[in-house]
């Protein structure tokens, strides 16, 4: 049993350490702020509970893991309604998409 | 695991840094801020455990919530500052 959660453990603690990596080459290369955005914004909300998460299946059934979870569920909570309002500043400010001419283009030759 | 857990995190400030000192809008540089919170929080919860300090805990519980304050203060200030002048 001990070897199982042992194991989950690792396994959460990898996924999420490699969405981590992920979401900061994703904000470093992107070349648009919605971009840039869309892979902080998911890679953080799927890595930050997978990590907590990892460490709940080491803690065991404790005060401390519900802490963690409490964490989880706050950063769930809070990390989607940030990026909106993020968001909404942005496009307040004036920032363009990029491609987003492409799209328009495309949408207006379609019949 | 918990090393390389720790690793991942470190390298992953280190990308999340450099996009806030070369941010070209005040919103890149909000994003990137935002990002290196919730990261801190993870390194210290994870840095915790991994010394055996469970007080450590709440510390990343108060940071969380710190963080997300912030950056809608953030935005509130610059909500004025960043409006596009009507063309």
């Amino acid at each position: 049993m001990s070897l199982l959660l042992d194991i989950l453990s690792g396994l959460c603690l990898a996924a999420g350490s490699l969405l981590c990596i992920t979401g900061g080459i994703g904000l470093l290369r992107l070349p648009d702020f919605f971009c840039r955005l869309h892979a902080a914004s998911i890679n953080e909300t799927l890595g930050t509970p997978l990590i907590l998460l990892g460490l709940v299946l080491q803690t065991g059934f404790e005060l401390t893991s519900a802490k963690l979870i409490l964490i989880a569920l706050f950063i769930l909570a809070t990390n989607p309604t940030a990026t909106h309002a993020m968001s909404r500043a942005a496009l307040h400010a004036g920032e363009k998409p990029v491609g987003d001419g492409h799209a328009q283009e495309e949408s207006s030759s379609k019949p | 695991m918990l090393l390389a857990a720790l690793l991942a995190i470190f390298v992953s400030m280190m990308l999340i840094l450099v996009r806030a000192f070369a941010g070209p809008s005040v919103c890149d540089r909000v994003l990137a801020v935002n990002m290196f919170g919730t990261k801190t929080v993870l390194i210290i919860a994870v840095g915790g455990h991994a010394l055996g300090w469970t007080s450590y805990v709440d510390v990343a519980l108060l940071y969380a919530m710190l963080n997300f304050v912030g950056t809608i203060a953030v935005l509130r200030f610059f909500e004025s500052t960043l409006q596009e002048p009507p063309a």
